[in-house]
């Protein structure tokens, strides 16, 4: 695929290079088992102990408190599972209508087949938590509250730690599934209420099928997967060692890159809304700007369709999401963008844009130069919104 | 991304016919822009010859959709207008060399637009009766539902839903969706051997029962369906036969345009508990 821009970083993202050197010789000669008595074996453990203490670095953590996983979704599996374990006489499960499915799907699934409450709290029409609902879902039933640091479509970012101090005050747990934050806002959980934290790989540079979760010391625990005793008999299932190494490698990765995912990648991103807006009519953009990830901007085009705009936009090697209904996979546009009460004539024509630091200027200046045409000529097509 | 057929990409990326025709002689409209795909067909037809001269269409949808629209107008053009209301979803989608099933209902809008125009030009007033709507969130009424298991043999609400969208929100449809599949499949002796509705068995209802029953069908049947869009109901009265409520939240963008949301609520609560009562919209 020649000339890709890609711009659909919160959907994947590019293996660093330094990631790949890292993890091949797990894929070549070291290919021991980390349960292994023999060195050969033995020597591959330090190199995960490596990883894990720089995923603890890059998250304020301290090593032991990181289990490594094979995704992000099992890491939120595991986080809600086990506080429902350990809390049994709790019988509340607060989240978010805005949730990744990974963790909606599930708290719905628990509501639906064992009985238990659930509270979804809303967010206002820039997708910002609704912090009196929330204070008034948690109480004294509550086993866990989960809310996402920020949000995959919007970028919108949430006051997660007020949310965990209110969940403390209850006797809750906390879990928050930083997915989309880890690597572009500062995380330090050294003085957190935070119990549980899911990251992915795939997300910030690593491969797909790695992710890890932060269990906060003391924490009661019960694992997801039983069997060996890998991760301290919290996660059973011999490690992953190339994907594992991989992870802790784009950790140090991430970190050093903060700074410049806050200035480069926010400017890109930046231009790009200005430009679009200006080139645009009827265009607007979904979700609190003021608090929201460097990386993302989704914006709504009226009286177009985003599966149109993004066949258009892949016609010149571009690549985004759209949270509109056909590209959702389901008749109905996303359920974040319905939740804040965008309307659906805006939400069918929404388009989410996702930076890296791999993007450059020049990635900016092709959607500049191809989408204000792509709406224009899909407009020229639609009934709606002519004088 | 989808599986598009080369014919589908052809018709998406060079749509042939765009546009609307000046003082058209048939005009129809079908979808809204709420609903996700809406489709404007104008038509050119000449008098004597009963042929249909031209053919353009404005869409808004997803590719498939302008793609299906494309396909009709060049279908339908030099076509005597019997021929035309001879079209099919089927054929339509044939002509684009297939299309996804999940698809399908593109291809069922571009038929439904066709039958409306040519409907319209012969002054019939489409199906003497619209049927009633049975799915909320897409304003699909039972006839486009009974229509579509009937010419496609459908036995699952998932097909429903691919053919006409049908269930495809907050599935609090797929309870009379089922009903409709069950009738239309059943022994064809069985006829219309449908359980009477409630209301048309029952004695009058007491005040008290009556009251008791809005409330309920209310938190049973309508507020999931509002809520599914962020929105809510709230009732502020009921005196006899006239119900009191307030439509709160993004309700405002209901996307079933055609049918207003209070009218919703009223055919609601006339079929399932009272066939007097009115309903009221307060702010
Ligand atoms: S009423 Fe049919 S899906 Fe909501």
């Amino acid at each position: 695929m020649p000339n890709v821009v890609y711009l659909d970083n919160n959907a994947t993202t590019a293996v660093a290079p330094e990631v790949l050197e890292a993890m091949l010789p797990y894929l070549r000669e070291s290919y021991g088992n980390p349960s292994s008595i023999h060195t050969f074996g033995g020597l591959v453990m330090n190199r995960i102990s490596e990883a894990r203490e720089a995923l603890a670095r890059l998250l304020g953590a301290h090593p032991s408190e990181i289990i490594f996983t094979s995704c992000g979704t099992e890491s939120d599996s595991t986080a809600i599972l086990s506080a429902l374990a350990t809390l049994p006489d709790r019988r509340h499960v607060v989240t978010t209508r805005v949730e990744h499915p990974a963790v909606r799907t599930l708290c719905r699934h628990l509501h639906d087949t064992q009985g238990l409450r659930l509270t979804e709290v809303g967010v206002d029409h820039q997708g910002r938590l609704d912090m009196d609902q929330y204070r008034a879902a948690v109480d004294d039933e509550t086993a866990v509250a989960s809310v996402m640091w920020a949000n995959n479509e919007t970028g919108v970012i949430f006051p997660v730690e007020e949310c965990a101090a209110i969940a403390r005050d209850h006797g809750a747990l906390f879990h928050t599934d930083a997915v989309q934050a880890v690597g572009k806002v500062p995380i330090n959980l050294a003085n957190s209420a935070i119990d549980f934290l899911s990251l992915s790989g795939h997300k910030l540079h690593a491969p797909k099928g790695v992710g890890a979760l932060f269990v906060r010391r003391g924490t009661r625990f019960s694992p997801f997967l039983l069997g060996g005793h890998q991760e301290s008999n919290r996660r059973a299932g011999t490690e992953a060692v190339p994907n594992l190494v991989a992870l802790g490698r784009a950790a140090d990765l991430v970190l050093a890159n903060l700074d410049k995912e806050n200035t480069a990648v926010a400017a890109l991103r930046d231009r790009l809304e200005r430009e679009l807006l200006a080139r645009c009519p009827d265009a607007k953009v979904n979700g609190d700007s003021a608090h929201r990830l460097p990386n993302t901007t989704n914006i709504s085009f009226e009286f177009i369709e985003g599966e149109a705009i993004l066949l258009l936009l892949d016609q010149h090697g571009i690549c985004a999401s759209s949270g509109s209904a056909c590209t959702t996979g389901s008749l109905e546009p996303s359920h974040v963008l319905r939740a804040m009460g965008v309307p659906f004539t805006a939400a069918h024509g929404s388009i989410r844009f996702s930076f890296s630091i791999y993007n450059t200027a020049a990635d900016v200046d092709k959607v500049i130069e191809v989408l204000p045409g792509i709406v224009r000529r899909l407009r020229e097509i639609s009934p709606f919104g002519r004088k | 991304m989808w599986d598009y057929s080369e014919k589908v990409k052809d018709h998406f990326l060079h749509p042939r016919n765009v546009g609307e025709i000046e003082n058209p002689d048939a005009v129809a409209e079908v979808g809204n822009i709420t609903c996700g795909d809406a489709l404007k067909l104008t038509l050119r037809i000449d008098k004597a010859t009963q042929r249909i001269l031209d053919a353009r269409f404005q869409t808004f949808g997803c590719a498939s959709a302008i793609a299906s629209s494309s396909a009709v107008t060049e279908m339908i053009k030099g076509m005597t207008l019997d021929q035309a209301a001879k079209l099919s979803n089927d054929d339509i989608a044939d002509f684009l060399q297939g299309l996804p099933e999940a698809k399908m209902h593109c291809s069922v809008m571009g038929m439904e637009a066709l039958e409306k125009a040519i409907a319209a030009y012969r002054h019939e007033t489409l199906a003497v009766a619209e049927g009633t709507v049975v799915c909320r969130c897409f304003g699909v009424t039972d006839q486009l539902i009974e229509k579509v298991i009937r010419e496609h043999g459908l036995t699952t609400i998932e097909q429903v839903t691919h053919y006409c969208k049908a269930g495809g929100g907050c599935g609090g449809c797929h309870k009379e969706i089922q009903k409709i599949i069950d009738h239309v499949n059943a022994k064809p002796a069985t006829g219309k051997a449908v359980a009477a509705s409630p209301a048309a068995q029952k004695r009058p209802l007491t005040n008290l029962e009556r009251v008791k029953r809005i409330e309920e069908v209310v938190e049973r049947e309508i507020r999931p369906w509002l809520r599914n869009d962020g929105g809510d109901i709230e009732i502020i009265d009921i005196d006899r036969a006239k119900v009191t409520v307030a439509l709160r939240g993004t309700c405002s963008n209901c996307r079933v345009s055609q049918f207003t949301l209070k009218s919703v609520v009223e055919q609601k609560l006339r079929e399932l508990v009272d066939e007097t009562i009115h309903v009221e919209q307060v702010a």
